[in-house]
């Protein structure tokens, strides 16, 4: 479909072997971090990278690739929704120390 | 508690070795994932957000102290130090890797344990109510036949590619502790008018998508005749249930579209053609598993212990938990004890491994070795002592386990959210945990009462938002965050489905809004003994929306 | 192509015909349920074995007056998730009392091939891509099983109380 705005995306997967959520850099590979990923701003190149990596697929390294949207400003880019925000930070948003538990439990 | 004999042992490592195999052949290129994918998820293994999620199976929420120091092992070792115990009694790894599976599951088959239908559209891990065994009026214990299902329900040749999942509980009182009627098949243990006991089928519960209180389909069948009946129903479902549309494709659509009557006409038919023959269960098998439910050698104890009584007067914070953490036990001078894994601010139903530990060590101490998990995520303690309920308090205070508010609005049930889960919508660890400090305080708790919070981070309604009293669905607009608040729900045996209240809040809102609900229902009580769920019932919703939307349909402002 | 029978591959001496296609004299031949449905007389008078496919949605209830004639009956598997097939030949053996072969034809896995023998399943087409001794080596996975079907595998529970048939008959 024709869209009027600007579409920048990423390519994005999960490791095979551990399931952690990686990005695209085009020449390089894949990184961990989102802030390195390749930012595709036209639908053709950001397809193209998607065909590209489905190579990964077949050699068993990566499973699931798929397109994700962000916003690019001064800072870079950040992912527009709140899964793949989560997701790019490779944790639970919340300490993952069990609140008051754990901290008691420590004292 | 039920062992393995050398049947099961095998079973079991087979099952394992069966694994390590798809594993080594979806590395070695023989399955893509399409393929792998459901033979990952028939053993338990999700792909998630961040990593694999390994979910183990606890049938009928039954643990040894050996069993639960395994799942510390494990959390150590292949996790970050921790495991989430699910509303439906198992336990989650949220950080295995794949190739480690096979290994971790190799350790869990050493203590008789297992991952296996734990996900995929087959027969899941059967459920149970945690107090079977020793809750007093109980007609027989679920725990026998919940073995009895679990075997019959192992990778059954027949239905293990189902239209859907499929999740059956047993019950064995009136109180229904384990939301009986939100299953597949909800069965309660029953008698005829013969005296005789059997079981009553309640066929075509749900929630999800399209929450459904489960019709009673068939009001008795007889002990022997209960796998029978079971592969009649299964079979009926396997044949005619949808599988055009996931959304469709659960038994409680086939039900509700037939008619619970046509749907129990068309299972009676295929039950009468089977029900004499190989299925049929012989009382000396029954007997074999009872025999492992045995009650343990309980010591003649008055009922009345003074020394206890003394205690609960002299200490106040000791009897504000008594109060709220024990229930009654069906042997004079023993109570059961529930471990609440909702403390202030944390992950509702995580526990790290040290805490896992410290639970087996007391249960050896304590409760003859056997601990309990409950669909609210938290833990039990079946078979404690009057006279030991103060020394263990006392131990579990010194570990930050003695949180006295099982029932109250910070036991809240949520399931992993968007933190983890690849299915849902919203968060709900972290609202749980904002819900938890503002209603932190033990007074205000005990004051509000009994009131049942369900956050649930998708449709699929893991965290039973349905069924709360309160329930929370988490829902996206536009990649954003978004929470739907719903009234009036229960899942206990006056079961009821939750009214939507209104438009949905924001993450920085939701907590307020709860609190006005709360507020609400304290200003219109008849007084401390009506219940949230009481009052709802009594007024409706109307009185509820009008404080939270100030009348209008528009949103209050997000708190600063 | 190859069809596997206990495991062991065998030839495939049955044709699975087009509803367009003309029966070859002489040769055991598989037509749709709907060719069936619709030349149901002439194709009873044929001389050579007639074998009837059916479509995962189409129960073998269908056939229930014609399984005198009929000496294969071809179950599909569209895909391996739809399951509808493994009950459907549990129908023909318990329900039905079909002796005649039944077949496992379409998505066919090797992680469901000892389900579909144990509820009365004979033979299997595997996938052309699939390779064939995974299916053999499939069979040797589980020695234990829970489930009473209409194969001839004992269960764990009457082995557990020497209802098995080989004890059962050395105490006769």
């Amino acid at each position: 479909m024709a869209n009027d705005r600007p579409l920048n995306q990423m390519v994005t997967a999960q490791w095979l072997l551990g399931g952690e959520s990686i990005y695209w850099v085009a020449g390089k590979g894949w990184s961990d971090s989102f802030a390195e990923a390749t930012v595709y701003a036209d639908q053709a190149t950001a397809d193209a990278a998607l065909a590209e990596v489905q190579e990964f697929v077949k050699q068993r390294v990566i499973v699931g690739p798929y397109l994700i949207e962000v916003e690019v400003d001064s800072d870079g880019p950040k992912p527009t929704s709140a899964r793949e925000r989560i997701r790019a930070a490779h944790n639970a948003t919340f300490d993952i120390d069990h609140g008051s538990w754990t901290a008691r439990i420590a004292d | 508690m039920y062992r393995y004999d050398q049947f099961d042992a095998t079973f079991v490592r087979e099952r394992t070795e069966q694994f390590r195999g798809q594993v080594a052949r979806r590395l070695a290129g023989e399955l893509t994932e399409e393929e792998f994918r459901p033979l990952r998820l028939k053993n338990g293994l999700y792909l998630q957000l961040h990593a694999y999620m390994l979910r183990v199976a606890i049938p009928y929420g039954e643990l040894s102290s050996t069993q639960m120091r395994k799942l510390a092992f494990i959390a150590r070792r292949y996790d970050k130090g921790y495991g989430h115990f699910t509303t439906r009694q198992n336990i989650q790894y949220n950080w295995p890797r794949l190739d480690d599976v096979p290994d971790l599951l190799a350790h869990l088959a050493e203590v008789e344990m297992h991952a296996i239908q734990t996900s995929g559209n087959c027969i899941r891990n059967v459920t149970a109510d945690h107090l079977a065994g020793v809750t007093p009026d109980e007609v027989d214990d679920p725990r026998v036949w919940g073995e009895i299902i679990r075997q019959w329900s192992t990778l059954h040749p027949e239905f293990s590619y189902l239209p859907r999942k499929f999740k059956i509980v047993v019950i064995g009182t009136e109180t229904d502790r384990a939301a009986m009627r939100t299953h597949d098949i909800g069965l309660k243990i029953v008698r005829n008018d013969a005296g005789e006991m059997g079981f009553a089928f309640y066929t075509g519960g749900g929630q999800g998508r399209t929450p459904i209180i489960g019709p009673l389909v068939k009001a008795f069948v007889a002990k022997e005749d209960l796998l029978s009946y079971l592969d009649a129903t299964l079979r009926v479902y396997n044949m005619h249930g949808r599988r055009d549309n996931i959304y469709k494709a659960r038994i409680k659509i086939l039900v509700q579209s037939l008619g619970a009557e046509e749907f129990g006409r068309q299972v009676e038919e295929e039950w009468l053609r089977i029900k004499d023959t190989v299925l049929k269960l012989p009382e000396a098998e029954v007997a074999r598993i009872r025999s492992y439910f045995a009650p343990p050698t309980y010591e003649n104890l008055p009922a009345y212990i003074p020394e206890f009584e003394a205690k609960k007067s002299a200490d106040p914070d000791f009897g504000r938990w008594v109060r709220a953490n024990t229930d009654v036990h069906k042997v004079d001078g023993y109570i059961a004890v529930s471990i609440s894994l909702k403390p202030v601010g944390a992950a509702p139903g995580d526990m790290t491994a040290d805490q896992m530990d410290v639970m087996a060590d007391l249960s050896d101490a304590y409760s003859f070795g056997e601990i309990r998990v409950t669909h609210r995520q938290n833990l039990v303690l079946p078979n404690v002592r009057k006279q030991d309920l103060f020394d263990l308090w006392t131990r579990l205070k010194a570990v930050s386990l003695d949180e006295p508010n099982i029932g109250f609005v910070s036991d809240i049930i949520a399931c992993p959210g968007l933190d983890y889960c690849n299915l849902a919508n919203a968060r709900s660890i972290p609202v749980a945990q904002r819900l938890s400090r503002r209603f932190s305080d033990a007074k205000r708790l005990s004051d509000i009462g009994e009131l049942r919070l369900n956050i649930s981070g998708c449709i699929n309604a893991c965290g039973h938002h349905h069924v709360g009293h309160i329930g929370i669905l988490g829902v996206d607009k536009k990649g954003e965050e978004f929470y739907q608040v719903t009234l009036g729900g229960s899942s206990a045996e006056d079961i009821s489905i939750g009214k939507i209240l209104g438009p949905a809040f924001s993450y920085d809102q939701i907590t307020d809004a709860i609190e006005t609900v709360i507020d609400t229902y304290l200003d219109q009580r008849t007084g401390p003994s009506e219940r949230f769920i009481d009052t709802y019932r009594r007024i409706g919703i109307e009185p509820f929306k009008e404080k939270v939307y100030g009348g209008s349909k528009e949103r209050r402002p997000a708190a600063e | 192509m190859v069809v596997l029978k206990n495991g062991v591959p065998q030839p495939n001496e049955w044709v699975r015909l087009a509803d367009d296609a003309t029966p070859p004299d002489g040769a055991k031949v598989i037509v749709t349920f709907e060719r069936w449905q619709a030349e149901r007389e002439s194709l009873r008078q044929r001389n050579s074995a007639i074998g009837v496919s059916l479509k995962s949605d189409q129960s073998p209830l269908l056939l229930a007056d014609d399984l005198d004639r009929v000496s294969l009956v071809a179950l599909e598997f569209p895909k391996f998730t739809d399951g509808r097939s493994f009950s459907y030949a549990r129908v023909l053996r318990d329900r039905l009392g079909y002796r005649g072969e039944i077949r496992a034809v379409g998505q066919v896995l090797r992680d469901q091939y000892l389900f579909m023998l144990r509820v009365g399943i004979d033979t299997i087409e595997p996938p052309a891509e699939k390779r064939v001794e995974g299916y053999a080596e499939a069979l040797t996975e589980f020695s234990v099983f829970y489930q009473p079907t209409n194969d001839h595998r004992e269960t764990a529970l009457r082995l557990r109380h020497g209802l098995n048939k080989s004890t059962a008959s050395a105490a006769a």
